[in-house]
């Protein structure tokens, strides 16, 4: 099947030599829109990163630890993101001198995301939220068919996280998120995966996932005793 | 920061057309193919003769290293009081071997004047680290314990400060090996007088040896020289040599009460202004010029070198083969002393401003690539990170600026002093006249010049100490 974008079978991911996730079997096809659900630490960010590792070339990538750089305005650091596409030499020039060209695509960019009055801060100087919406910034201006968020808007307001995702999904032919709100998965994703205790608990379409399997993500064993 | 830079940047560009850069050496590519050939095969010395040589350095090095950092341990206890620090700021403004040039004057060529030249101004800087090293601890501890002063620093502060403390005075023997080494070149009997005599009759197999051979201590120190035994090396270092002078007290008295005082307090005829005008203008001011000029240029060429050379040592960029290179050139040029790298200077390009930047420039910059580079392996880049040219340029070089502005500021008040010094060799920084008048005999007009120096010196220090402050740049290079 040629709209078959990512493929596990069988596979186990493991972090610092110990199984986080154990016999995956998953296929994610062009168009989905996937969200991944369930506890911090049951490894929704290893399945995520070792997805990325699969096409890293077409993924616009959008971590939690936003790894953006500190001392570096917010138009440099979004700019970062389409560095491959332009030989060194001009990134080196750009560092000191953007450019009308490339500080207008910026601004167009950062103007909705309401960045626009930062542009030219570092990003230390910013708030959580704002740092966010920054490595939002550098996913979309990387102008790739597939977007990767670990928690993309977990900083931001209800109102903001709506908008933005509405924006990440309209602007991206595949999108697989993490997330731990599962009511904007569910207005947003096409498809949510439940992962619990190592494995794969759930993988349906919004409408036929139930809240009470939905809730048992959410459960750990040890409070079901 | 950036604005800083900027202005370090002008500041060399200014300076640039009054520096005398020229090369007047006929056949610069001559010498050093010879030079070359030299290092590439080296000439060993008789065992007896090497021995005795790297023993002496390392004995001058104990002896200078341990007794300034006892000194200084003492000096920081007072260290919260202004003059103190005045005190140590000043022990510290003299280069040792000015220092030795003075002692020697004082105690002959002897081993208690070369231990002393080193001590005095080690001290200094022990003094210096040591105390804001005290500041940095966590005051809690102290507050809640109370009692007298100085049980309450020996239970509380000296604990937490103890392994940092340890960290900086085991490199600071790594440098009290190439001050001992450089001594030599002022006729105390280290590796530095073999060195000196072999690079001056062009004997550059010879010299080779000499150099290798302090390469050697230093990389390997770290090996032997373990804290458990540093008493007994001590005590082998003061049996080798027992640090002690033939003291001639009439002469020593001579040289202090006489020799030193201004010549217009000695002798009636000669005016206050016409001892002190020529000297100011014609020696101390020519000097001063050229000191900054040099200095300020050596500074921006180091951070330039620093920052070309480091990415060959830092693991997010370079794979390891390059490292390994890049790694062991660092080490060539961190473990060989400026003064060193100055006088072949010399031999290869002729007397100008060219080869003591130069030596200032690789030394100093490999010590911040260095430092610079193992710092940037801590740094944790995204997953989706770029690699080649614009990771160094867009991941790596900013996010590692800070550290490297810090340790080069830091680095200023070295080259500061070493640029003085350099003078001896002859070129024509405060140093030259230092020299020249200690050759003439007229200590009072050296004694005069040394003291401009030092005014340079504690000058330099303060600001840059102010303007770490500025860029809340504290803490982060005092492990140089």
């Amino acid at each position: 099947m040629a709209d078959v974008l990512f493929r596990f079978t069988d596979h186990s991911l493991a972090v610092a030599q110990q199984d986080v996730l154990r016999d995956i079997n998953l296929t994610i096809a062009r168009g989905e829109r996937v969200a991944l659900l369930g506890e911090s630490g049951v490894g929704k960010s290893t399945l995520l990163a070792a997805l990325r590792a699969q096409l890293p070339d077409v993924v616009a990538w959008c971590p939690q630890e936003t790894g953006l750089v500190p001392n570096l305005s917010v138009l440099h650091n979004v700019y970062m993101g389409r560095l491959h596409a332009h030989p060194w030499w001009k990134n080196l020039w750009r560092l000191w001198r953007p450019g009308a060209q490339i500080t207008d695509e910026i601004a167009e960019l950062l103007h909705p995301l309401g960045l626009l009055e930062f542009m030219h801060r570092p990003v230390e100087s910013l708030s959580g939220g704002q740092q966010q919406r920054c490595n939002i910034a550098r996913a979309l201006y990387q102008r790739r068919p597939i977007f990767m968020g670990d928690e993309p808007v977990s900083a931001l307001d209800e109102h903001q996280s709506e908008s933005l995702l509405a924006q990440i999904c309209e602007q991206h032919e595949t999108v697989i998120l993490a997330l731990h709100d599962v009511g904007l998965a569910r207005r947003h994703c096409t498809r949510l995966i439940g992962l619990r205790a190592g494995r794969i608990a759930l993988d349906s379409v919004p409408e036929a996932a139930m809240p009470p399997d939905l809730g048992d993500l959410y459960t750990s064993d040890l409070a079901k005793l | 920061m950036q604005r800083s830079t900027a202005l370090f940047l002008l500041l060399a560009l200014f300076c640039l057309p009054f520096a005398d850069l020229s090369l007047s050496s006929l056949d610069p590519w001559h010498e050093l193919g010879r030079m070359g050939q030299g290092f590439a095969l080296p000439q060993w010395p008789g065992w007896s003769l090497w021995l005795n040589a790297s023993l002496t350095t390392l004995a001058f090095a104990l002896q200078g290293v341990v007794l300034g950092a006892v000194l200084g341990f003492v000096l920081a206890l007072a260290y919260g009081s202004a003059y103190c620090r005045l005190f140590c700021a000043f022990l510290r403004s003299i280069h040792e071997l000015f220092w030795a040039l003075l002692l020697i004057q004082m105690l002959g060529v002897s081993p208690l004047a070369g231990v002393l030249a080193l001590a005095i101004p080690y001290a200094g800087t022990f003094a210096k680290i040591y105390g804001e090293l005290y500041e940095e601890v966590n005051p809690a501890a102290r507050r809640a314990v109370g009692g007298p002063t100085l049980s309450n620093f020996f239970y509380t502060v000296l604990p937490q400060a103890w392994s940092a403390m340890k960290g900086y005075t085991s490199y600071r023997f790594e440098c009290g090996l190439r001050s001992a080494a450089v001594l030599g070149f002022v006729g105390l009997p280290t590796l530095g007088v073999h060195l000196e005599a072999a690079l001056r009759q062009g004997f550059y197999a010879e010299a080779a040896a000499w150099f290798y051979s302090l390469l050697l201590l230093i990389v390997s120190f770290r090996l032997w020289l373990r804290s458990r035994l540093l008493i007994v090396w001590c005590v082998a270092a003061v049996l080798w040599l027992p640090p002690v002078a033939q003291l001639d007290w009439t002469l020593l008295w001579q040289f202090i009460a006489v020799d030193l005082l201004p010549l217009p307090l000695r002798d009636a005829e000669v005016s206050w202004a016409i001892w002190l005008g020529p000297l100011l203008t014609d020696q101390a001011l020519p000097g001063l010029v050229n000191t900054l000029i040099l200095a300020s240029l050596a500074l921006c060429l180091t951070g330039i070198f620093a920052l070309l050379a480091f990415p060959m040592v830092s693991p997010l960029i370079s794979a390891l083969p390059v490292r390994t290179v890049g790694h062991g050139l660092l080490v060539l040029f961190r473990s060989a002393p400026e003064y060193f790298l100055t006088f072949i200077g010399l031999l290869l390009f002729g007397p100008s401003l060219l080869p003591a930047l130069l030596a200032l420039t690789l030394h100093n910059g490999a010590i911040v690539a260095f430092v610079v580079g193992q710092a940037s392996s801590n740094l944790k880049l995204r997953l989706d990170a770029v690699g080649g040219m614009n990771r160094y340029v867009f991941e790596v070089m900013p996010r590692s600026f800070r550290h490297f502005f810090a340790f080069t500021l830091y680095r200023l008040e070295i080259i500061m002093r070493e640029t003085a010094v350099l003078g001896m060799l002859g070129i024509p920084t405060l140093g030259f006249f230092i020299d020249s008048a200690f050759s003439e005999f007229r200590f009072d007009r050296a004694l005069v010049l040394l003291l401009v120096t030092a005014a340079l010196n504690m000058g330099v220090d303060a600001a840059a100490r102010a303007l770490r402050l500025r860029l809340h740049l504290r803490g982060l290079a005092e492990q140089l």
